[in-house]
């Protein structure tokens, strides 16, 4: 579990989280949802340490992020994984180099243990068959399912994802999405992840965070979320034609 | 003002850089594949620059040494001196900021703006440490071969160009080589070079790791990357020379 607590960030003269307090719970897909430039990846950054939050907590399990000291830090960073917008696979390295590479760096596995365990990973995101293959070489889909089996390859406690089926075709969105939701379920991972998508939502909406300029303006889940009265998530829901047209009327 | 405030950021930057590495057998790894990258893939250019220069400053010394109160050994001296001294520890350096300078900056400018460097970070991998240090290292481990080469690859061009259209006498030539010939200098272009190759691997991997924004200020940052490495060169090279032969 981790439990935000108050955290503001500011750039310069820019407040762009405004005392964001939110609980993202284990074996669940926890949802930040919101507009593009609302504060989602900034959050997710502040999660993960990439940026500091101006004050506020963020406890993991219990510990809190911000105030502990680098080696403290460095013990949870073993325990999260992150999928990043645009996959941030390392270039230069194949499909398996990729993998092994967190095991490499950090896993008390021997050569062979961390071998079988990366070609674990890479099987159980469908990607046997692109094992040698650089990230150049293989889609877009197919470059999200490596960084997923990447982030996966030290059995993360934490998986962040931002915007996961972003510049995907919709069926590969949705596959992805559904292998984050496996995932998830299956180790019991407490998952926090960023999106615009609202079929993302209303399928895999745990723990739905809508956030508003940054702050934190409805919160809720998958079953509640259609129904809500807040005019400014409605606003957000609604936003495309296609959906406007079939928006029920009150 | 401004200035100062990069140069501090740059020093920073060094201090994250000069830690112990996470994984030795990686990070040696990573040392041989820049030293292919820095070092062995330079060596083509410079062995064609270096011959084509020794052999027109020849040409050009013999031009200038028409008067018979020269003496014949001139020529191999100046060219020694010139290359020794001067174009194969800065020129070379200078021209070399250019080409590694610019790879430098686009790799890690790339990595940063496509979110590479924050994976590593978010792992807990110290991402300074990690993708700076193998370049300084095997850029100093590089430049004093590609500073010799250099040396041994222009005299040679000079000494052909003399030999073959008849400026210089081989015998003259070679005693030209030998005329007060101090080893020091040698030693002092090695040095010379390999700071020179610390101010470009690290200048250069600066502005690379703090490129923002997408594929053009990549390409800015390492346009960046080869000026300023390339005016850090030529004025600590002035420095260094005032102090110790000035
Ligand atoms: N490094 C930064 N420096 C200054 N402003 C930033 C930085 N990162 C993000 N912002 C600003 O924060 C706001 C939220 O951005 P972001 O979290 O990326 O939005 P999104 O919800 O689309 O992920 C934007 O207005 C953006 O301009
Ligand atoms: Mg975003």
């Amino acid at each position: 579990m981790i439990d935000v607590r108050n955290i503001n960030k500011s750039f310069d003269d820019k407040h762009v989280l405004k005392d964001v307090s939110l609980v993202f719970e284990e074996g669940k897909q926890n949802l930040i949802i919101g507009q593009s430039g609302s504060g989602k990846t900034v959050l997710l950054k502040c999660l993960v340490g990439l940026f500091e939050p101006d004050n506020g907590s963020i406890l993991y399990s219990g510990r809190d992020f911000v105030t502990m000291n680098k080696n403290a830090r460095k013990e949870i960073r073993k325990e999260i994984g992150m999928l990043f917008q645009g996959s941030a696979l390392f270039d230069s390295m194949t499909v398996m180099e990729n993998v092994m590479f967190p095991l490499l760096m950090f896993s008390d596995l021997n050569a062979k243990e961390q071998i079988d365990r990366a070609n674990f990973c890479i099987d159980r995101v469908g990607l046997t068959e692109a094992h040698n293959k650089l990230p150049s070489e293989i889609s877009g889909g197919m470059q999200k399912r490596a960084a997923i089996a990447r982030a996966i390859s030290l059995n993360p406690k934490y998986l962040f994802c931002d915007e996961p089926n972003s510049g995907l075709d919709p069926k590969t969105g949705v596959k992805i999405d559904h292998l984050i939701e496996e995932i998830t379920q299956e180790y019991n991972i407490t998952t926090v992840i960023n999106t615009h998508d609202m079929n993302s939502v209303i399928q895999h909406g745990d723990n739905i965070n809508y956030i508003y300029e940054g702050e934190v303006w409805w919160q809720g889940n998958k079953s509640s979320f259609l129904g809500n009265d807040n005019p400014e998530l409605l606003d957000f829901i609604y936003s495309t034609e296609i959906l406007k047209r079939i928006k029920p009327k009150k | 003002m401004q200035f100062f405030y990069h140069f501090g950021k740059y020093l920073i930057l060094l201090k994250d850089a000069f830690k112990r590495p996470l994984n030795h057998r990686y990070f040696i790894r990573q040392v041989i594949n820049e030293i292919d990258a820095i070092g062995l893939n330079s060596l083509g250019i410079v062995s064609i620059i270096s011959v084509f220069i020794g052999a027109v400053l020849v040409i050009q010394t013999g031009y200038q040494m028409q008067n018979p109160l020269i003496p014949a050994y001139t020529l191999g001296y100046g060219l020694r001196e010139s290359v020794i001294l001067e174009f194969s520890p800065t020129i070379v350096s200078l021209i070399l900021a250019g080409k590694i300078g610019s790879s430098i900056a686009s790799q890690i400018g790339t990595m940063r703006v496509t979110e590479q460097i924050d994976a590593l970070d978010i792992m807990g991998i110290n991402s300074a440490n990690f993708l700076i240090l193998p370049k300084i290292i095997a850029g100093i481990l590089s430049f004093p071969f590609i500073v010799i080469l250099s040396m041994i690859v222009s005299i040679t061009g000079g000494y052909l160009a003399a030999v073959m259209w008849g400026i210089s006498t081989s015998i003259d030539f070679i005693s030209g080589l030998n005329y007060w010939f101090v080893p020091f200098e040698i030693a002092y272009a090695i040095l010379k070079a390999t700071f020179f190759s610390f101010l470009i691997t690290s200048i250069s991997a600066f502005h690379g790791y703090y490129a923002s924004g997408g594929a053009i200020d990549v390409g800015k940052s390492s346009t960046k990357a080869v000026v300023y490495s390339s005016i850090a060169l030529l004025l600590s090279n002035l420095i260094i020379t005032k102090l110790i032969l000035g």
